[in-house]
């Protein structure tokens, strides 16, 4: 097995494991911090998928923004000096069967059908993903990149509506 | 290149497990971290995908917009939860029912 191969089922397995390991912890906190880890195993799969680009942007993203403002989440809604920060579990046989069942379902159509088109890619490890995404965003990607953009300045400005309205419990007096 | 099933094989795991999290966890943040696994299986999906592919990136344009859209929803969605927190004092999906009373 070859060192690539290798570092792919590594980087799987990693991933796999710190998902599985995440549906059954009680500890919000310990939660963020997995899907971290499942996160940056996922990036690093992105990479061996020659998809250099997704990569950086799911580390810088995912595992630098989203979960940071996830674990702040996490800090304004747990009392952390009441009780530690349990999760408890509920709807468990359910849920169980339900995702055992459309793993199962998606596990039977992925085996039995073929992906590989007739004449299999032959790969140009030369090709520069970076230089076409960065030319496609401002051709033929223009439109859903400036949507992006509004979407984004919609999401922030309707964060700050939702989150300004709290009112600080502390009492003002002592 | 990898055999583009492993690839699929790990969003589908990654998938279900997302389902399990949303399903059984008693917490909204919980529930969140299970959506975010899910966009991220779905972005695997879009990254194998283009590996068939050569010379063009449309799956991993899509791949990017994806998390575009996961991050205005993890911010929005946060928002949401820390509100609610406010008004019920809980943290748990199901204590919030005043529509049912």
């Amino acid at each position: 097995m070859s060192l690539v191969a290798f570092m792919f089922y590594f980087f799987s397995a990693v991933a796999a494991f710190s998902a599985l390991t995440l549906a059954l912890v009680r500890n919000v906190f310990y939660g963020a911090l997995l899907l971290i880890v499942c996160l940056l195993a996922l990036a690093g799969i992105y990479v061996l998928a020659f998809a250099e680009f997704i990569a950086v942007t799911q580390i810088l993203i995912y595992a630098g923004g989203i979960v940071v403002i996830i674990i702040f989440g996490i800090m304004l809604t747990t009392r952390i000096s009441d009780r530690p920060m349990a999760v408890e579990h509920t709807n468990v046989l359910a849920g169980v069967f339900v995702a055992t069942c459309i793993f199962g379902l998606l596990v039977y159509v992925l085996t039995k059908e073929s992906f590989l088109q007739p004449g299999s890619p032959v790969y140009d490890a030369h090709f520069n993903h970076v230089n076409t995404i960065g030319i496609s965003l401002m051709t033929s990607y223009m439109f859903p990149f400036e949507i992006a953009g509004l979407l984004l300045l919609i999401a922030l400005v309707a964060a700050c509506v939702i989150a300004s309205t709290i009112k600080s419990k502390r009492d003002v007096s002592d | 290149m990898f055999p583009i099933e492993h690839f699929l094989l790990l969003a589908a795991f990654l998938f279900s497990l997302g389902l399990l999290i949303i399903i059984t966890k008693r917490n909204t943040i919980m529930i969140l971290l299970g959506i975010e696994l899910m966009l991220n299986a779905s972005n695997l999906n879009l990254v194998a995908f283009n590996q068939l592919q050569p010379g063009s990136v449309d799956g991993q344009m899509f791949a990017l917009f994806v998390i575009i859209v996961a991050v205005s929803e993890a911010a929005v969605g946060l928002a949401i939860v820390l509100q609610v927190y406010q008004y019920f004092q809980t943290s748990i999906p199901d204590s919030v029912s005043d529509l049912k009373e």
